[in-house]
Parts: C-alpha cells; structure tokens; sequence
C-alpha cells in the first residue's frame, strides 16, 4: 500500500470499504437529522410562542445564546458525564446546538410580517389561531426553513465530533486516520463526505426555502402572464 | 343604520383619541371622516369593527349593541379596506377576494362563483384569479381589497384611505369606481380621507374632526355654503369656497347635442358624417342611445386599412359623467385627464349631451367679463 500514492490509496480505501464507509455516513446523516427534527419541535413552537409574548424572547434567547457558545467538544464531555457514551447523547448535543437558529429564526420570521396583514387579517373576522395558519406560519416558512438549513449544517459537524464519545458516524473513520500511520487517505475517506453531504444538505435546503417564500416563488411567473395578457 | 352616543376613546395617560362623538349614519349614506392626523377619524372608524374597543359610550347596527357581539363575527360581517391594501402575499386572487366566505365557510362553488361575479364589477379579467397580488398593479391590488370587502355581502364597508398611496389617475378611476358600487349595490360606506376634494366627490355627508371631537358632520354643499367654524372655513380651503358660487351651475345647463353614429355603420358614413357637420369626434351609440363608444379623425385613420365597421374601429374606453353632475368636477376631470371632451350620460348609460373645452372657455368668459359689463354698466348709470 505505501507504494501508492494518496489519491490511490484513497480509491483502494473506497473500493475495499466502501459499504462500511456508506453505513458510517448513513448514521452520520440520522443522528444530525434526529438531532434537528427534535430540536425543530422544541424550536419553532417556542419561537411562535416569543413572538407572541415578547417579554420572554430576550430570556429564551439569551439561554440558547449561551448554549451556543459552550464549545462542542466540552458539551460533548459534560453530556457524558450524565448520559454516558453513545448515540444518544450526540442526539441531544445536536439538538441543543440547533435550538438557537430555528428560534432566532421561527421569532424573526414571524416578527418581520407586515403588520397591515396582520391587521387586515384580523379586521376580516380571523381568529387568533386562523391569523397564525392562514398568515403568519405560511409568510415565515422560508424564514423557519432557513433556520433548519444552517442547524442541519453546523448538526453535521457536531456529529463528526461525536465520535469521540463513540457514536459512530464518519468521525469514526476520521479517528482511525489519525491514529493509523500515514493515514492521510483513511482521513480523506471520512473528511470528504463528510463536507459533501454538508454541501448537499445547505444546497437542497436552500432551493426549498426559495421554494416556500411567497414572493420570490411568483416573480418568475410574473413576466410571461404579464406579456401574454397584454397580447 | 348606525350610531354612536357620546363615544370616547381615552389612552393610557389621558389623551383622548375620541371625544364623545355622536352621529347616525343612515343605510345605504356614504360618509366621509375627514380631519388632519391626530384627528381621531382613523381611531373612530376601528371602533366600529371593535379593532379598537371605545372606553365610554355605545355604538349601535340597527339597534344592536357592538360591544355584546363576538367581535370576530362581527369584523366577519363589516368589510375592511385599508390603505396599505393587504392582500396576502401567498394567496392567489381568488383566494384573496373570498378570504371572508372561506372563514364563514362556504362551499366551493359558492366561493367561485363569487370570485368570478365580483372580478367583473372591477373590470379585470377573469384570468386574474389565478395571479398572485405581486403580478399586478397597485390599483389593480386595491380593486381586489375593495372585492374583498364586498365578497361576503357586507351592508356596511369600512375603508381607512383606500386610495392614500396610489397616483392621482388611478385614485380618481378608483373614486368613480367605489362611488358606482356604492350606488348599484346599496351599501353604506363609511371612509376616512384626509383629502377634500375626495370627500366633496364622494361623501353624502362628511363629518369632519379635530381633536378628537366632530366639529361638522353635515352635507358637502352645507359644509361649503355653511361652514361651522374658522377650522372648517380654513380646513376647506378658500379656493373652494370661491369655487363653490359661481359655478353652482351642473353639466346639464351647458352640455351640447353631440353628433353620433349608430353601432352598425360603416367607416366611410362616419367620415362623411364628421365632414358634414365639421367635426372630429362621433359618439357611437346602439339603438336605444346608449353610448358605446367614440371615434375620431386618429381613430379612423389607424383603422381604416382594417376593418369598415364603425362598431370594430371605436374606442371603448371612454370618461363620462352622469348628469347631474357638477359642472366643477367635469372641468377638473377634463383638465386632469387631459380630455377634448367629456359625454354626458343618464343612469341607464344613455347619451345626453357633451361638454366640450370651448364650453368650457364659454363659461370662463362669462364669469369673467360677463360680471365685469354688469359692473361698468352700473357705474355709468351712477354717473
């Protein structure tokens, strides 16, 4: 093996591993996934919640603030202490790291709707309940979305680091090039999908977030039924 | 329809918005609250679908309390047009225009059925339902808001100066537009502006206020003739109090009989029309003498290549005024609108008469030199 070199060593790692190197990146999706999904149902109630009552969005998001900052390798260490080793305790490291950004974003999102739709909605006869469905949640799901976009990015990477307290992922086969001897290829194997299913993941969720804001969905459509009605 | 007794609406820290205010409005009146910002007009008019509760007082619909009524049933059953429009951004038109019947629940068909009766009244094309609000213009937005305060047969329509933030063509289409539903449909409107030329045109009655408090609430013409106070003389506007004697006069006095051309003829006899009584305009009118349309030297030039039928080459849209109206109003449309001519037409759309600019300058001159011969006459005679 030493006489090839890394890009060669990289493919006869792929070829001979590659089912395995495809399981660990599987997991790695899952476990940021679960991680974001949970903290996506916390998240975006909470944040209806402080845009409604304001007094509490300063409280909320200084706490999720604070989370953000403690750096992941320490709350990975002090989760397990309580939880212990393994995949769940990754799951609920992620899930704190996503609160602040589907928060920050579910509150901006519903804060920074016109406030004449708000009230024309109500001075038609909508009830609270109808205003958030029929107004607020569909004019803020790009914004919501966005939120979960930038979570399931940093999510990856959280979980890549999550192998040190052994919940597998492809952190685990970047483990085993830095303790393997010129392991640079090994290192590769797992660093690169890794970054490419972040990259997909930011791409995908990108188009369906311009997908769901209600303006910019239209404006394609704008110029062809304009001209052809002038016809 | 409704009254207010002695009703206020007093803030936090004693400012008071609305200052017992009282007046009945009648079914089927256009009123217009008019006041400078600060006047309390926008805060009366929100009292009435309890977007704002009054502190004191009681506001009545047909002898019924608001303040015991749900007030989302009640918003339900009042339309709601403001300024800023407000059509949701994610809905298309036809969802827009039947937000209120898909609140109180009506059947599909029911909710299409209206959409398509009510984009007629405006004037735009059925396609639109389809569009969202972004495609289309800001008057065109506005129509759909008024559509959407009339789609669940509302008596009473609320509107917070509907046309504040479009330009001055399509306010005034805007205002004919408004006016002509008012009438056809019955509704009782009540408005709030800032602009007076827009209350004089089309209020009923205006209640103008200051301070919370209603200095006039009276008939336009009473408001002008009469006017309550210094604030009101002032709020006005000399110009047309000066504006408002001389040319009592309506379109009727003044109009001409213009020369029209029936429906079914053909270019070449309007252009022999048009030599014989040396003129560049025919109104185009159909059996009964309704107008349908106008066409004029350019008019018939661009089209004479394509077709040979008077009814294929005229202009259909055209401004008119119905009779009765003031002789003021039809000058201002006809400066504004940079018109030759204006018809006049009865509430059937029959063709009466035509104001033209040289009547125009007729009556200018007459106000003009005719009181200025009175005045030398008398002089000599003093001699």
């Amino acid at each position: 093996m030493s006489d090839m070199n890394t890009f060669q060593q990289f493919l006869y790692y792929f070829s001979e591993n590659g089912t395995y190197v495809f399981q660990q990146f599987l997991a790695h999706f899952l476990i940021s996934v679960y991680g974001v999904l949970l903290a996506a149902i916390v998240g975006i109630p909470l944040g209806i919640l402080i845009a409604k009552y304001s007094k509490l969005a300063g409280f909320i998001i200084t706490i999720a603030n604070i989370i953000q900052t403690i750096p992941a390798l320490a709350l990975l260490a002090i989760l397990m202490l309580s939880m212990g080793l393994g995949k769940q305790t990754v799951i609920v490291a992620v899930f704190l790291y996503s609160l602040l950004p589907i928060i920050k974003n579910t509150y901006t999102g519903i804060k920074n709707i016109n406030k004449n739709l708000i009230d024309s909605g109500k001075g038609m006869g909508m009830t609270r309940t109808q205003v958030l469905y029929m107004i607020e949640l569909p004019l803020s799901l790009s914004v919501i979305t966005a939120g979960i976009r930038i979570a399931l990015v940093v999510a990856i990477g959280v979980t890549a680091i999550g192998a040190f307290i052994g919940a597998g992922g492809l952190g685990d086969i970047i483990i085993r090039g830095t303790n393997a001897t010129n392991g640079t290829a090994i290192i590769l194997a797992g660093a690169i999908p890794t970054a490419l299913m972040a990259v997909f993941t930011d791409v995908i969720l990108g188009i369906i977030e311009r997908r769901l804001d209600p303006v910019k969905r239209h404006k394609k459509i704008t110029t062809p039924t304009i001209q052809s009605l002038k016809d | 329809m409704l009254k207010m007794e002695h009703v206020s609406k007093i803030y936090k820290g004693g400012k008071k918005a609305v200052d017992d205010m009282n007046i009945e409005i009648e079914r089927g009146e256009f009123v217009a609250f008019i006041g400078t910002s600060g006047s309390g007009k926008t805060t009366a008019l929100r009292m009435i679908n309890r977007m704002i509760e009054p502190t004191k007082g009681t506001i009545t619909v047909d002898g019924q309390d608001l303040s015991k009524k749900n007030p989302v049933s009640l918003r339900r059953s009042i339309g709601y047009v403001i300024q800023q429009i407000g059509l949701m951004p994610h809905m298309t038109i036809r969802e827009n225009i039947t937000l209120v019947p898909r609140l109180l629940k009506w059947s599909k068909e029911k909710k299409d059925q209206t959409a398509e009766k009510l984009i007629e009244l405006v004037n735009l094309p059925q396609n639109y339902l389809d569009l969202y609000p972004v495609q289309l213009s800001g008057g065109q937005q506005q129509r759909i808001g008024v559509l959407r305060a009339l789609a669940a047969n509302q008596d009473l329509i609320l509107m917070d100066e509907p046309f504040g933030a479009l330009d001055p063509i399509t306010r005034d289409t805007l205002q004919d537009l408004i006016k002509d539903l008012q009438q056809r449909l019955g509704k009782t409107v009540i408005f709030v502006t800032h602009d007076m030329d827009e209350a004089i045109k089309l209020a009923d009655r205006i209640c103008i206020m200051h301070n919370g408090k209603v200095i006039q609430f009276d008939t336009p013409d009473n408001i002008l003739s009469h006017p309550a106070n210094d604030f009101v003389r002032e709020f006005i506007g000399s110009h047309r109090l000066i504006q408002e004697k001389p040319s009592a006069k309506i379109v009727d006095d003044v109009m001409i009989t213009p020369v029209t051309i029936s429906l079914e003829k053909s270019i070449d006899d309007a252009i022999r029309t048009m030599v014989k009584k040396r003129v560049d305009t025919l109104f185009v009118v159909d059996g009964q003498n309704h107008l349908k349309g106008l066409i004029d030297v350019e008019g018939l030039t661009a089209a004479r290549h394509k077709t040979n039928s008077v009814s294929d080459a005229m202009e259909k849209e055209i401004f008119y005024v119905k009779n009765g109206t003031k002789l003021q109003d039809s000058v201002r449309r006809i400066l504004k609108r940079n018109l030759k001519n204006i018809p006049v037409v009865d509430d059937e759309h029959r063709l009466l008469g035509l104001v033209t600019r040289a009547n125009i300058v007729d009556i200018v001159y007459d106000t003009i030199w005719g009181d200025e011969d009175e005045s030398q006459s008398n002089q000599q005679q003093e001699q």
